[in-house]
Formats: C-alpha cells, structure tokens, sequence
C-alpha cells in the first residue's frame, strides 16, 4: 500500500492523512463525526419545527400566522453567519442568567448542543415552507374523507396528512438536509471543532493546505452523494402505491 | 387604497405598535455611541460587499451560461467535466473553497519565482482576488445546474423555427435561446442572488473587510454585542429586499414584452 502511494508521489500526503497520531486522518475523522451529529440533530430539531410552524401557518389563527410569516422571512433574509452569532449569544446568555439565578456558575455550553440549537433554529424556517407546500399538495378530498370518519385531527394528521405529503416533500427535504451538512462547517467560525476547523488546524500545523482541504472536500463530497441515494430510497419509498411518473410526459 | 386597507387589519396594527415599540426601547436603552466612530469603516465595508456581490454574480453568470450549455447539449467529453464541476461545488461548503483557495493557492504562489516577479503579483498577495474568485466559482456551479433545465426547457418549435428561416446557430443561441432560457429562469436567479449575498460574510474569515467584518471589529473593540449584529442584520434584510424588488421589476418588465 504505501509502496503504491510512493509511486504516486504522494507518499507524503499518505502519511499526513494516516488514521494513526503522526497522521491527522484520526482528527478528520473525529470532525466529520461532530459535523453529521450536528448536523442531524439540526435537521431533526428543524423537520420538528417545521412541522409545528407548517400547520400553524395553514390552520393558525391570524397573528400566529403572522408571527411565522416573520419567522420564515427573517431567517431566509439573513446570512447563515450572522443568525449562528446572535442565536449562540443569546442562548449562552440566557442560560447563563437562568443558572445565576438559580445560584449555580456559569455553564460551559456544550458545542454540539449549541450547534444543534442555532442551526436547528434556521432548518426550521426552511423546513416550515417545504412542510407548508407539500401539506397544501395533499388532495383536500383525503382529508375530508378522514374527517368524514370520525378521525380526530391529531389522527388525521398521523395517519393521512402525513403519510400523503411525504412523496411532496422529500425532493426539497433531502435539498435542506444537504444544506444542513454544508452549513456545520459555519459554525467553524464559532469555533466548534467540527470537519472544516479540525482540517484548518491540521493544515495549518502540517503546511500542507492542499492535501487536507482537498481530503475535507472529499468527505463532504461523499457524504453528499451517498445522501444522494439515501434520499432517492426514500423518495421511492414515499411513492410507493403512486403510479410512475416515467412515460407520463 | 383597497390593498392598504385589507393589510391593516386590527390585529397588524397592534402587532405594528408593538413592534415600534421594541425599536423604540432599542434605540433608547441599547448602547449605540460607537456608531459614529464607526460609521465610515462601515459604509466603506457596505461599498465592498455589493461590489462583490455584484461581480461575483456577473462573471458567475457568465461561467454559468457555458456549464450549463455543455450539460445540455454538449457531447460527453464536455458534459462530463461541467458535471462534475457542479457536482463538487455543490457537494462542498463554501468555507472550505474558499479556506482552499486562500491558503492553498496563497502557500503555492510564493513558491515560484516568476509569480513574484510577474505584474500580478501585487494584488496575489491581497485576500480580495480569492474571495471573488471562490465566490464566483460557486455561484456559477449552482447557476449552471439551473441554466442546464432552463435550456433543455425551451421549447423545441422555437429552435426549429429558427432554423427554418435559415438563422446561423449562433444568432440563434443569442436571438431565441439564452433570452427564452434566461426569461425562464429570472424566479430562481433572484432566489439565487439572495442566497449569494448570504454567503458573502465568509470572505471576512480571509481578512477582506467587509460590512460582517466591520461588526465583528465593533464587537472585539468595545466588548458590545448585540447591537452591531442587530444593525447587520437589518443591514442584510434590507439589500435582500431591495435584490427581491429589483427583480420582481426585470420579471414584470419581461412579462410586459411577451404580452
């Protein structure tokens, strides 16, 4: 294997990326790890916001509705950058003066709940307008069919709304996971050791920038395209019993 | 008067008192003395972000058109690189292209004696060319995935009236396919431009001072927190209003011609 690489002129760049303590393959490893927890618990936490702000922009009353339409407009008008700083203040604050309140010190906040809170924050106004669209895209006549049976609406909600608007919503829900992939390397200006700052203190220390942005990028490329096939499993998933759209044009 | 009147509603003006009332309190009770001082840094901050927003957006642009054209109907040899262009500019965050080309290029450049000796070498050695050129790159790797189906979206008869009057392929790509592809997409681009100027904030993290710099340099300076974040985020809803304005003025304009 090494000898492989030698023949490559790559050796050295082999050795800088080896699993093992000279190497840093071990420390990139370790960010991508914090980058997918982050990442998932941001999607998560923003499908479940999504999901709550979706019916209350479709069933609230008016100043519900107006809230959110706040909500959604803000967050989308606002760098990604900009959102991470004010909502990690505001949450280390907030904590922090709940917790002299209650007599303790302050708190060390760990990194992956902070990150998990603020980008969970953005996904959910993201998350809200696909939730909203693909609820509006269910046909009506389903739901008054539910209705017509006696099904209370939480039920309705579980077993036909649901159900019904996932084949509408995955497209655009696998185009915001991605975003939140790519959006965890923002939190490296916070200062989180997540993929994209373990790889910048690898190459700053090593000098050797090419070789570890460019197996960083390739990473990130490779979680993008296996979530690739992840999401169009489930997309085929969500249409099961749905006649094909191949031929339909 | 119809519309103002269907706007307002009851609850929209308590909703509007309240929200006075916040900017009110903000004005009155937050610290904001270090405005002066600050104002022309961030004006001159201002000033840079559009300008690379906007150049940005046209040289990407430009790359887009050729990327997405080779997808669409280039042969293999050209569609297959355009591919993966686009495929690994989306596939990747934009910090890390940038961080890439920054201190990547920046470590190899110094390296070779020619580049330091060359007439380019004065402006190699700023952070601005790298932010426009990692900015660019993604802008048109994003831009040639929409210019790749707006293409292929025209509809066939146009092309082949076109040719039926004889037109050379060119006049015809300039006179009857980009216009109809770009009039198809002018929705997306605004959207595009919006999430364009949301990225242009990283380029700080590579020293170019721009208007997210400026607050990040209030911030260290004075210890004061919230409130240059507050102003920069009413900074960048108010450009993405004016982009979403902009826009919605090309669209109506073209809509107005095809009637």
């Amino acid at each position: 294997m090494q000898a492989f690489f030698d023949m490559l002129g790559l050796g050295s760049s082999a050795e800088l990326l080896s699993l093992s303590p000279p190497g840093w393959g071990g420390n990139l490893l370790r960010g991508l790890a914090n980058s997918l927890k982050i990442a998932l618990g941001a999607f998560g936490l923003g499908l479940v916001i999504g999901l709550f702000g979706a019916c209350g922009k479709l069933y609230g009353g008016k100043v519900t509705r107006d809230l959110l339409a706040v909500y959604t407009t803000v967050i989308r008008a606002v760098p990604e950058l900009v959102l991470i700083l004010i909502l990690y203040y505001v949450g280390t604050d907030v904590i922090n003066k709940i917790s002299e309140a209650m007599g303790g010190d302050r708190v060390e906040i760990n990194g992956v709940a902070a990150g998990i809170w603020v980008l969970g924050i953005v996904q959910g106004a993201y998350a809200t307008e696909i939730l909203r669209g693909a609820i509006q895209a269910v046909p009506v006549g389903q739901i008054e069919a539910a209705r017509s049976f006696g099904m209370p609406s939480a039920m309705t909600m579980r077993r036909i709304t649901i159900p019904a608007m996932m084949s509408f919503a995955t497209p655009g829900l696998a185009n915001l996971w991605l975003i939140a992939t790519k959006d965890t390397a923002l939190l490296a200006v916070v200062g989180f050791s997540e993929l994209t700052l373990e790889t910048r203190q690898a190459a700053g220390s090593t000098r050797a920038y090419f070789t570890f942005f460019l197996a960083a990028g390739a990473l990130y490329l490779v979680v993008t395209l296996l979530s690739g096939l992840v999401f169009a499993r489930i997309e085929n998933w969500a249409r099961r019993g749905q006649p094909s759209l191949k031929g339909a044009r | 008067m119809q519309q103002f009147r269907a706007f307002w509603e009851p609850h929209r003006i308590v909703m509007a008192v309240i929200f006075a009332a916040i900017v009110v309190w903000c004005a009155m009770t937050l610290r904001w003395d270090w405005l002066p001082d600050y104002a022309p840094l961030a004006l001159e901050g201002l000033w840079r972000t559009i300008w690379i927003l906007v150049v940005t957006i046209v040289l990407g642009f430009l790359l887009a058109v050729p990327l997405g054209l080779a997808q669409a109907i280039g042969p293999w040899y050209l569609a297959l690189p355009a591919k993966a262009f686009c495929t690994v500019i989306r596939g990747t965050p934009l910090l890390l292209q940038i961080w890439l080309l920054y201190y990547g290029l920046g470590s190899l450049f110094p390296q070779y004696p020619w580049i330091r000796s060359s007439e380019l070498w004065p402006y190699l050695r700023q952070a601005w060319p790298y932010a426009v050129l990692a900015l660019t790159l993604s802008y048109a790797g994003y831009e040639g995935e929409v210019m790749r189906g707006a293409f292929a979206g025209v509809k066939r008869g146009q092309l082949e009236a076109a040719k039926a009057f004889g037109m050379p392929r060119f006049t015809m790509f300039r006179r009857i396919w980009l216009p109809q592809a770009i009039r198809s997409v002018l929705p997306t681009l605004g959207g595009e431009t919006i999430l364009q100027l949301k990225a242009t904030p990283l380029v700080a993290t590579i020293t170019v001072i721009d208007i997210y710099a400026v607050s990040s340099r209030v911030r260290s300076d004075t210890f004061i927190v919230y409130e240059p974040l507050l102003l920069l985020a009413v900074v960048y809803m108010i450009l993405a209003g004016v982009i979403t304005l902009l826009f919605s003025r090309f669209e109506n304009r073209g809509q107005r011609r095809a009637s």
